[in-house]
């Protein structure tokens, strides 16, 4: 299959830190990858430039061989990258369906207005919002705040999808829920990166991981092998996060 | 048929304010001018301020560049032609400011256009003191000043349409993405950078147009009168007051606040700047999202009363 976002060598240097140090990996279309490592290890850091949120310190990245690096967001966004955020965004003075309306339309070709609000619809009920467009964004709860954040991302109609944390917070039940809904969006033809902490999330969703630590990449590969790899578990052991 | 009848109703005020001038005399006809002056350049400055939450003190930056450039061509050119000149110059010192400062948050941006205004005064007094000689100009044309008055009345209906059509499209929605979160906007695909300089743009060039407009209303200018900081204040506090962010805040503020303002000039001269800035502060302090969204916010918090309540009642009825 053809590879869909290939990154290259991609650097970040805060001052004298290196928050991410010559990573590189590429994802196929349709693939579904964790982006794993223990906690400060760049994960968010690699999220940020690849969508065009923070400037690179140094390397390149691809989305259809095209580059991204150097980039505004939007620009990004409009070759087809879509994200939510570790820690929740919303546009906090607009109800949940103008959150929503204004990915619809902004994004690279919107539609006119009335078929615009059918989509948002479509996508509320799709994350579990149906009938909640009247409500306040800042008022909702942390977990139907990230629900939201997912449509939208959805809404901009991404070919990459990349995930920071979505699942985490979620109760067992909600988590079963959002764990069948990152799938079928897969089914759908949406590569997604995910960076989670969740183990079952991780085994039941994504074939292949990518473990980084301190920056670096230590391990690429299925994911099963992957979490046995010593130097993985090493890591992992020596941060905050065991691997359960 | 509201909207209709908003549109009649708005209609029959404005052909109101340009009958005007054949009831009134010289003095109603000035006062009548001063006062559509501001409710253009309060409007005019809500239109990116408003949205972006940067707040500018660069207006009579724009304002005396406006007048400043009838003062020198007004003889040489048409004065349509003149017009055009202005807005053209106020274009381009938007677009270099916009580009510049832009990338600028906060507070910062708020000293940078302070200081432009000042900077652009310095340098046009320097140089009609070095190069031309003078410091003032006389300016006399064979118009009188109901014809600046109406010039000023399409100005201001033209600046108050923009704002609505804006509001009304996809454009409206993607200013309210600004003013909550950039990053979240350019994510959604919506090119900030871009909108932002484009509606400095255009609060810039209307803001140019009304110092143009109104010049020959002097008769003698020079740079202490046109770029005179006093002028950026008071449309900063008349936007704030009625409430940036909404179509009509600018002109709910501007109006009482103009007559507050002449009366005030008139009966207290001396304490006229004391009086002015303790209303500033007062205004900041009591209404920040101005007097539209005070009312707004008390008329959403009683709604809210009643639903909540009509909740408590369903629940209540769901454990009984
Ligand atoms: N804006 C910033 N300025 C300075 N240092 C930063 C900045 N953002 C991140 N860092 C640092 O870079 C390193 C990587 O952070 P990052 O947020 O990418 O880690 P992460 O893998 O996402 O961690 P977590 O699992 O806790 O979310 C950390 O040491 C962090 O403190
Ligand atoms: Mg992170």
């Amino acid at each position: 299959m053809e590879t869909l976002l290939d990154v290259r060598k991609l650097t970040k240097r805060f001052g004298g830190l290196t928050a991410v140090n010559d990573l590189s990996f590429s994802l196929r279309q349709g693939e579904v990858a964790a982006l794993l490592g223990p906690n400060g290890s760049g994960k968010t850091t690699a999220l940020n430039m690849i969508s065009g949120f923070q400037p690179v310190s140094g390397g390149t990245v691809l989305l259809d061989g095209k580059r991204l690096t150097g980039r505004p967001a939007h620009w990004i966004s409009h070759a087809g990258v879509a994200r939510t955020f570790q820690l929740v965004r919303v546009l906090p003075s607009l109800n949940v369906e103008d959150n929503i309306l204004a990915a619809v339309m902004f994004r690279k070709k919107p539609p006119a207005k009335e078929t615009a609000k059918e989509e948002v619809q479509r996508l509320l009920e799709e994350v579990g919002l149906a009938g909640r467009s009247n409500e306040n964004a800042a008022s909702l709860t942390y977990i139907d705040q990230k629900r939201m954040e997912l449509a939208r991302a959805l809404a901009s109609q991404p070919k990459l999808l990349l995930l920071d944390e979505w699942l985490a917070g979620l109760n067992p039940s909600e988590l079963s829920i959002g764990i069948g809904l990152i799938s079928n969006l897969n089914e759908k033809g949406i590569t997604i990166l995910l960076v989670e902490h969740v183990m079952d999330a991780i085994r039941a969703l994504c074939p292949r991981a990518v473990v980084m630590n301190a920056g670096r990449k230590i391990a690429d590969g299925a994911t099963a092998e992957v979490l046995r790899d010593p130097e993985v578990v090493r890591a992992y052991l020596g941060g905050a996060h065991a691997v359960a | 048929m509201i909207t209709a009848f908003s549109f009649a109703a708005l209609a029959a005020v404005f052909a109101a304010l340009a009958a005007a001038p054949f009831f009134l005399g010289t003095y109603g006809i000035g006062f009548l001018l001063g006062l559509v002056g501001y409710v253009t350049l309060a409007s005019a400055w809500a239109l990116f301020s408003g949205p972006t939450r940067y707040v500018s003190l660069a207006t009579v930056a724009f304002f005396g560049i406006g007048a400043y450039t009838v003062a020198v061509l007004y003889e040489t050119l048409p004065s349509w032609l003149v017009l055009v000149v202005a807005a053209l110059i106020g274009l381009f010192v938007a677009l270099l400011v916009g580009l510049s400062t832009l990338r600028l948050a906060g507070v910062y941006f708020v000293i940078f256009t302070f200081g432009l205004a000042e900077l652009i005064r310095q340098l046009v007094t320097w140089y009609e003191v070095n190069v031309t000689g003078t410091l003032g100009r006389y300016l006399f044309v064979d118009y009188g000043p109901e014809v600046v008055y109406w010039k000023l009345l399409a100005l201001c209906a033209v600046t108050l349409a923009i704002g609505y059509f804006i509001k009304r499209s996809r454009w409206g929605l993607a200013l309210k993405m600004i003013g909550d979160d950039e990053v979240v906007a350019e994510h959604c695909g919506l090119p900030t950078a871009r909108v932002k300089l484009a509606l400095f743009a255009a609060s810039s060039v209307i803001i140019t147009l009304v110092g143009a407009i109104q010049a020959p209303r002097w008769t003698y200018i020079e740079p202490t009168i046109v770029f005179n900081p006093t002028i950026s204040f008071l449309t900063l506090i008349m936007a704030l007051l009625g409430g940036a962010g909404r179509l009509w805040g600018p002109v709910v503020g501007a109006v009482p606040l103009f007559l507050l303002f002449e009366w005030l000039s008139a009966n207290f001269p001396d304490h006229y700047s004391i009086i002015l800035g303790l209303l500033f502060i007062a205004i900041v302090f009591v209404l920040p999202n101005g007097v539209l969204g005070f009312f707004e916010e008390h008329w959403n918090r009683l709604r809210a009363r009643g639903s909540a309540g009509r909740t408590e009642l369903s629940q209540d009825r769901e454990a009984g």
